[in-house]
């Protein structure tokens, strides 16, 4: 069992390194209402926040990260650019027996910068890498942007591509979508007899003659998602090449400096992800120029594919024990600060250390 | 003392009793019809608690009762981990509910939970807050729908009268146990063809964590007695 100020001095000394790094200290409540984050995550994190109850301000949320506080703190009196740094306990149910804490201490760091994106993810991952020096740690990178630019530049139905990218931090579903928009998967039999019946009756009849229409969801909705699936029904699977090169992508594996080559060498097929490749590129070049040997560093193109955190681009891990989680983890957030920023957006990048982790390893060393 | 807990009335308790005495076991209620005692005949050292049947996973995992009937259901959905903390000894072949996901009939776009994600991300987008469903199974439900990928939903609770939330405003889907649909479909809901989420039934647990040094022996005794086999770690 590591001692806890054992895990506190870890965290000074990161949180110090942090703020050495340019990082203006910030401070966030423990005690956070409740209604941003449920509106944000959704159930993933009733299932892993605690939630209690206030007398008067109503459903509160013991902090399950600094993410949410730390943007909101930013776009209500944030300098632009901005580096900021947090040190502080977060708290996450634990659903299984095991060695996952529920209350930890996190250090992060965050990058708020308009102007140069790629160098700000480079220096992010470059801090990390140099406050993790010499523990046994096996660093990984990624890309959202890339899958994400894929995807809007498939030669399907805007409704197509709208479902994918609502579904892109859920694999499952995703692929689920890509087999069926691919024609991989079959319609399901339910839906095949329900366009049947639509070539026959309008779907207002339809609903009549089915039932009693009852709850909040109208006739309108309905009527409009059955002329969805009709207009669905006629569009053309994704040709299977265009398909092939993205499960290609989704499963990409390999050294930054080869991946980049691999993603050269199929851009002419996709050229949709050719302004997303250039800024990988960029970023490979930033991150030599801070010492990193990109011709070693691994990349996976679905690293950080999670609900709970909803990166679009860049994407890092550093990750230790295979039973724990990574030791340090991050990436870039630009389209959750433009939901919390309601309309206004700030590119963001960051991650977390959880020293309780560091100490472990460096007791075990 | 071997304490089994078991359902304190109504037809989940007579069952039992039955399955019991099919096996040579004879349990029986004592005192007064009110009062909540009884006995147990056929084998020696085993003490009958009468519980509420959703309060027999807590008890259980509490390791206050050694053994619990209950439902599946209840054990899955009120215990995290619950194999950790409770092995299933045997299913009693009675209670039997499935725990569904059920839609408006009118719905007539929504037969699968692909349908259903597609109508809360809709449904959200048009109403601002997030389609909820009722039940009192979070989770069980929510691990269901986070493993099939469906977003954009909430859980609300509702303790009772689930079927009812849909046409009360407060709901746009419910997840419920049902064993015939007859209420689901008087009150106007379908089921989802891929909506099963739990087939349930009464089953026979024992407490991992519950002081077995002078019960083990009883239940060695037991099990042969019923017939069952002693699960691992036991």
């Amino acid at each position: 069992m590591t001692t806890k100020p054992a895990i506190r001095a870890e965290a000074e000394r990161l949180y110090a390194a942090f703020l050495a790094a340019g990082a203006a200290p910030v401070d966030a409540d423990i005690l956070l209402p409740a209604d941003t984050m449920l509106d944000l995550y959704g159930e993933d994190i009733r299932a892993r926040a605690y939630v209690t109850h206030d007398p008067l301000r109503g459903e509160m949320m013991l902090r399950p990260d600094f993410t949410v506080p730390v943007v909101q703190a930013h776009m209500a009196h944030g300098a632009d650019p901005a580096r900021y740094a947090y040190m502080g306990e977060v708290f996450r149910k634990q659903d299984h027996l095991g060695p996952r804490a529920s209350e930890y201490l996190q250090v992060g760091f965050e990058v708020f910068d308009r102007d140069a994106p790629e160098a700000a993810d480079a220096e992010v991952f470059a801090l990390f890498a140099d406050c993790l020096h010499g523990l046994p740690l096996r660093a990984v990178t990624g890309d959202i942007g890339i899958l994400m630019a894929a995807v809007r530049g498939l030669d399907t139905t805007p409704r197509r591509k709208a479902a994918l990218l609502r579904h892109i931090w859920r694999p499952n579903r995703f692929r689920a979508l890509l087999d069926r928009f691919a024609g991989r998967a079959p319609m399901p039999p339910a839906r095949a007899q329900l366009l049947e019946r639509l070539a026959k009756g309008s779907p207002s009849e339809l609903i009549a003659q089915a039932a009693p229409l009852i709850g909040l969801r109208g006739e309108d909705e309905i009527v409009a998602r059955a002329a969805a699936l009709i207009e669905d029904a006629d569009a053309k699977p994704i040709a299977a090449p265009a398909a092939a090169l993205l499960y290609d992508l989704l499963n990409l594996q390999a050294p930054a400096q080869s991946a980049l080559e691999h993603l050269r060498g199929i851009t002419p097929l996709l050229p949709a992800i050719e302004a997303a490749v250039d800024r990988f590129a960029t970023r490979l070049e930033a991150l030599k120029s801070r010492g990193i040997d990109t011709a070693a560093l691994p990349f996976e193109a679905s690293l950080g594919r999670t609900t709970m955190e909803y990166y679009d681009g860049f994407t890092f891990a550093f990750i230790g024990p295979a039973d724990l989680p990574p030791v340090a983890s991050g990436g870039r957030y630009d389209a959750l600060t433009a939901v919390l920023g309601q309309g206004k957006s700030i590119p963001a990048v960051g991650g977390i250390i959880r020293p309780n982790l560091v100490v472990a390893l460096k007791g075990a060393a | 003392m071997l304490k089994i807990g078991v359902p304190s009335k109504g037809r989940l308790m007579e069952k039992t009793f039955d399955w019991f005495g099919a096996h040579g076991v004879t349990m029986s209620r004592t005192g007064n019809e009110r009062e909540y005692s009884g006995a147990v005949e056929g084998i020696a050292g085993v003490e009958l608690v009468l519980l509420s049947a959703g309060e027999i996973p807590r008890e259980l995992s509490a390791g206050r009762i050694h053994l619990g009937v209950t439902g599946s259901d209840l054990v899955r959905d009120k215990l995290a981990d619950w194999e950790v903390q409770v092995a299933e000894l045997a299913p009693l072949g009675f209670g039997h509910a499935d725990l569904i996901i059920a839609v408006p009939d009118a719905w007539i776009d929504v037969d699968t939970l692909d349908d259903l994600d597609a109508a809360a991300g809709a449904f959200r987008a048009t109403h601002g807050f997030r389609l909820r469903i009722a039940t009192k199974y979070h989770r069980l439900v929510r691990e269901y729908l986070t493993a099939h990928g469906v977003a954009d939903y909430q859980l609300v609770d509702s303790q009772g009268a689930t079927e009812g939330t849909v046409k009360n405003l407060t709901a746009e889907a419910v997840a419920d146990i049902t064993s015939t649909g007859e209420t689901l479909r008087a009150n106007h809901l379908k089921i989802l063809s891929d909506g099963l989420i739990h087939q349930s039934q009464a089953t026979l647990y024992a407490a991992r964590g519950a002081d077995w040094g002078q019960a083990g022996a009883t239940l060695r005794a037991l099990t042969q007695k019923l017939g069952v086999s002693l699960p691992e770690g036991f």
